[in-house]
């Protein structure tokens, strides 16, 4: 009697699977992940199986074993009596120490450099496109070895600092040593008292930042500008000036000597410290200088000229207008360039820098013959690093990402 | 992200693992060459000439193995390995053995799952100072700046003998040999230390040797041997009793001149017959023909003509036998016999 054909129920067939567009993609999807999950399952079990062959099945005890070798450069407390875990965290913030001084060079140099191959002026101009063509298109590692071999040739050796007679000689007021095997600087040295010198220090670091608040605030409220970094300098410079010599000069500065073989006493920045970081800085600058020139390039002139209409001097437009803007679109890319500099430092052991690679992943690795765990170890420990940076500078850019309303 | 991380891993570990199971032998017999890791370059020892055709001490073992197992001691494809990378390049049979000064410890033979067919070097660690510094013993060292190959049992000697003198240094660790020589003299490093064989070896290239000393210390035991992996009994006797054969014949007399005359035919000395194989076959014990050991010994001559030719007094490196004199003149390379 009716003619309306009612959907049949239950009525599924396999074969809908297969012809109807409603299942076809997730059964497509579904097959897809079968395979892969069985090519990994084949994987793992072959790599377990050969390894449990070779008589040497996965295991992460090793790390407490000790470790039997020294590292040069210790950030943390370490000596060759310690376990294998201990020397792989030495080399961890190895690692991290030169990521950190390589991002924050890079970004100032990068900065600089991008806006100065914008400049008018021909000759600075055609000089930063010879600096940033020759630095990203030579290998980093090439980059790295040579300002070794640079550093380690035209720096003298300490014991042509000795004698009478001597070859070289310090620098700045006999303070500074600079010889090949690294750079040796005064450090300071905290006698009886200087408690109250450090708290005055870093409370006026405090007062800068409540300083900065106010006279924001102030200028908001009343349009008037004050000479904010000759006053901020001042507040960082004459508190603890005026402490030091109220307290009666309780801290000093210890010099750098020869002893023996070496200089002794002051910071030691090692040659291979800083032929890494130099390196490292100058290799990613390049690429940084060129984001940050896409960004600047990115903003129509016509804010420029808008804002300069407005009366707004040069330097207030590019850091007040052109800036903001251009950072939307220069901090995405900046992530990854950060990424690859602290990616790029695991070629550290090519100047015998002991970063992770070289403790967990070469002398560790070489010493246990734990090829697989040191590895895995080493493999999360630069994607742990890596998000951690990634997640960082998202947030940023969230702050600083255009607001739409 | 995770995923592709994970997948990296695991085809690292496939690489790492992926061996050879069993059967050496016929690898090599398959493969019409024998692939032997030897170092990347340390004169006497292995190094490559202008032609490009390596020589050496080490370079000599993986000829006569050759020389053995497929008649034709030029039949070997050098694979050269740093400190670091030579057991990963064994384990995971990129190489089929490895004579590559490399130490016999312990946990080598035993936790890195290798087998040290044999010594032939006995050797120790050394310091090697310029004269101008006027050091006159390592216990002088007090802060100095030590160049070092990482990866190396020299690593861990270093550590202990300045920790049990409480004297304290400073590691420079590097890869190669190439690089230890280019900081040491520029100066960036006061002292390099390595096996004194290889200390010897570098301050021959040097182009002033005179210049430079070897301090008398001998901080460690260092036996220097060829090596392969666990598990293939038959391929770790070939290798050792190929090294065997050329220690036997220096003991015995046998050389490079007069081999042929010898096994020509049986002669009144019988373990002489056995190891030329005129009399008896252990050739075919091990997996060989009858004449193996006389290929091997042929190749560049016994253990005294190799080392002599390499290392020896004679050559540029001018290491004394000392130690690595056979057993009849005092020194330690002694072979089991050939029975």
């Amino acid at each position: 009697m009716s003619a309306i054909t009612e959907p049949e129920k239950g009525g599924f067939q396999i074969s809908q699977l297969l012809y109807d567009t409603r299942y076809r993609s997730m059964t497509i999807q579904i097959i897809a992940l079968i395979g892969f999950l069985l090519a990994v399952g084949w994987l793992v079990r072959n790599a377990g199986q050969n390894l449990a062959d070779l008589g040497k099945p996965l295991g992460f005890d090793f790390l407490w074993d000790q470790a039997g070798y020294d590292i040069n450069q210790r950030l943390i407390e370490y000596n060759s009596t310690m376990s294998h875990g201990r020397a792989a965290i030495v080399g961890l913030l190895n690692t991290l120490l030169v990521a950190f001084l390589g991002c924050v060079t890079a970004t100032i140099i990068g900065v600089a450099v991008g806006i100065m191959r914008l400049s008018k002026n021909w000759l600075i101009s055609k000089l930063m496109t010879v600096y940033i063509e020759a630095f990203r298109n030579v290998p980093v590692l090439l980059w790295i070895i040579i300002t070794m071999a640079i550093f380690i040739e035209i720096f003298p050796q300490p014991s042509h600092f000795r004698g009478e007679d001597a070859i070289a000689s310090m620098k700045l007021f006999d303070s500074v040593a600079l010889t090949n095997r690294g750079i040796y600087i005064p450090s300071p040295t905290f006698f009886p008292g200087s408690g109250p010198l450090i708290a005055v220090f870093f409370l006026s670091i405090v007062g800068i930042f409540f300083f900065g608040r106010w006279a924001k605030k102030r200028q908001e409220k009343t349009g008037e500008i004050l000479p904010t970094f000759w006053i901020k300098l001042g507040i960082f410079i004459l508190p603890s000036i005026a402490a030091y010599y109220i307290l009666g000069k309780p801290m000093g500065l210890e010099y750098p000597e020869l002893k023996g073989f070496n200089f002794k006493g002051g910071f030691y920045m090692r040659n291979s410290l800083i032929s890494l970081w130099f390196a490292l800085s100058l290799y990613t600058a390049a690429f940084i200088a060129e984001t940050v020139r896409s960004g600047i390039q990115a903003i129509s002139k016509g804010q420029t000229e808008a804002a300069a209409a407005l009366g707004l001097r040069p330097g207030r437009i590019t850091s007040l207008v052109v800036l903001p803007q251009a950072l939307r679109v220069i901090i995405p890319p900046m992530i990854s360039q950060y990424l690859n500099l602290t990616k790029n430092s695991s070629l550290a052991i090519a100047v015998g820098y002991m970063d992770i690679t070289g403790t967990l992943g070469g002398i560790t690795l070489n010493q246990t013959g734990r090829e697989m765990e040191s590895l895995i170890i080493l493999m999360a420990i630069y994607l742990a690093i890596s998000l951690s940076i990634s997640t960082v500078m998202n947030q940023y850019n969230e702050r600083v990402k255009l607001r739409e309303r | 992200m995770k995923k592709s991380v994970f997948t990296g891993t695991l085809v690292a570990a496939s690489v790492v693992a992926g061996f050879a199971a069993a059967g050496t032998l016929d690898d090599v017999k398959a493969a019409g060459e024998l692939k032997c890791g030897v170092s990347t370059g340390l004169v006497g020892f292995a190094a490559a000439d202008a032609n490009g055709v390596y020589h050496g001490f080490d370079v000599a073992v993986c000829r006569a193995v050759a020389a053995a197992v497929l008649g034709d001691g030029d039949k070997v494809k050098f694979v050269p390995t740093t400190g670091k990378t030579r057991f990963t390049a064994l384990a995971s049979g990129e190489v089929d053995m490895l004579a590559r000064n490399t130490t016999w410890t312990f946990s080598r033979d035993v936790d890195l799952k290798f087998e040290f067919i044999g010594v032939n070097y006995y050797d120790g660690q050394g310091f090697m100072v310029p004269k101008a510094l006027g050091v006159s013993s390592a216990k002088d060292l007090d802060g100095a700046t030590v160049c070092i190959q990482t990866g190396t049992t020299t690593e861990l000697n270093l550590a202990d003998y300045f920790r049990s003198n409480n004297i304290s240094y400073e590691p420079v660790p590097i890869e190669t040999n190439a690089e230890g020589q280019a900081q040491y003299l520029s100066g960036a490093c006061d002292v390099y230390t390595t096996d004194a064989s290889g200390l010897a070896a570098t301050r021959a290239t040097f182009e002033k040797p005179d210049d430079h000393v070897v301090l008398p210390e001998i901080i460690s035991k260092e036996p220097l041997g060829p090596l392969v992996r666990h598990g293939d009994n038959q391929w770790g006797d070939i290798v050792r009793w190929t090294l065997n054969a050329l220690i036997t014949a220096e003991e015995l007399g046998i050389t490079s001149a007069n081999i042929a005359s010898m096994s020509g035919a049986a002669g009144k000395n019988p373990e002489v017959n056995r190891l030329l194989g005129t009399e008896g076959d252990l050739g075919g014990m091990l997996g060989l023909d009858k004449q193996w050991a006389m290929r091997a010994i042929a190749q560049s001559g016994n253990y005294g003509e190799i080392f002599d030719s390499n290392i020896g007094e004679g050559s540029p490196v001018g290491i004394a036998r000392g130690l690595n004199a056979s057993w009849t003149d005092g020194g330690l390379i002694y072979s089991a016999p050939f029975r």
